[in-house]
């Protein structure tokens, strides 16, 4: 099925009836088993002995948070290029969430810096770049809640949203281009993981998990986003309705 | 379990990991009931989605 079937909201809502309790339950399943791998499974490292178990949660983060806003990204276009009806739904319903991810993997690296590096910050590259990205999402948010017409708000936080997305090469190669404390990529790299098997694997399901676990609420917050619109169109409907004379309020594309 | 002599961060980052995710799935969940009470008020109230020549506002 095309992408322009689910430019529906009412067939985009069955479809996330049906999807929503699979993906909840993968989600489950993944999270279980990545954190038995985890604490487990997976051994100490031979330097950070049993502080590399904070990684796979802070790795995972990391990836999410850039995930997703470049899903955010692809969103944006779609709202500007193709004026997809749901595209700006997605795109605002994944800001919170990046935040969320971008904010865990703020924290759970500082904590992870404490006992290795012997601080919890320093203003390289790599983590002030993460640092803009937060502020990015926070700043998205705030916009959006600025404007009271979802779609004005919606065209304007594409177009920040797509500058925003300089950020996310900067994020990536900052270790490369910058001589930065954080340690270079060590998984997504063109010669391979440089990481042991054993460490690696409980690190990608934790991916995995994290990854379902964001589709499973950007899902769910899509969801709540159309019947928030709904709500919006009823009451301009009824306000209209109050006043003679005046026109009817318009449905907007995503109600 | 010994997680060794940084136990602390290490529970530190798993439980504000926990945290973050119980407060999004919170959030979720009270919007979620907000937008349906709000629907069903103004069900109540007479308000439909409809038009006022009878279509739905939003095509399904």
């Amino acid at each position: 099925m095309a992408i322009w079937d689910y430019a529906n909201p009412t067939r985009f809502l069955r479809l996330v009836q049906i999807v929503l309790p699979w993906l909840t339950g993968l989600c489950v399943l993944a999270f279980a088993a990545g954190l038995y791998m985890s604490f487990f499974v997976a051994p100490d490292d031979y330097q950070q002995g049993d502080t590399v178990r904070i990684m796979y949660i802070h790795v995972p983060a990391a990836w999410l948070s850039m995930m997703c806003y470049s899903i955010m990204a692809v969103s944006s276009l779609g709202t500007l290029v193709w004026k997809h009806p749901l595209a700006d739904v997605s795109a605002k319903c994944a800001a919170p969430i990046g935040a969320a991810f971008t904010f865990m993997a703020l924290v759970t690296g500082s904590l992870w810096g404490k006992p290795m590096w012997g601080t919890y910050w320093v203003w390289d590259a790599r983590l002030t770049s993460v640092l803009v990205l937060l502020i990015m999402y926070l700043g998205l948010m705030t916009l959006w809640r600025t404007m009271e017409d979802p779609i004005k708000a919606g065209k304007a936080a594409a177009i920040l949203t797509l500058v925003g997305a300089l950020n996310l090469p900067v994020i990536k190669f900052s270790v490369d281009w910058w001589n930065t404390l954080h340690q270079p990529a060590s998984v997504i790299r063109m010669d391979g993981p440089t990481i042991h098997p054993d460490i690696l694997w409980p690190l990608l399901v934790m991916a995995v998990a994290f990854t379902l676990l964001f589709f499973v609420l950007h899902l769910m917050a899509m969801r709540n986003e159309i019947l928030r619109r709904r709500v919006r169109a009823m009451r301009l409907r009824a306000a209209s309705a109050a006043q003679p004379g005046t026109a009817a309020a318009t449905a907007q594309p995503a109600e | 379990m010994d997680l060794g002599p940084h136990a602390g961060f290490i529970i530190a980052s798993y439980g504000l990991c926990l945290a973050t995710v119980i407060g999004l799935i919170a959030w979720v969940h009270i919007d979620k009931a907000n937008q349906e009470k709000a629907l069903k008020e103004l069900a109540a109230q007479g308000i439909s989605r409809a038009r006022p020549d009878g279509k739905d506002a939003t095509p399904s």
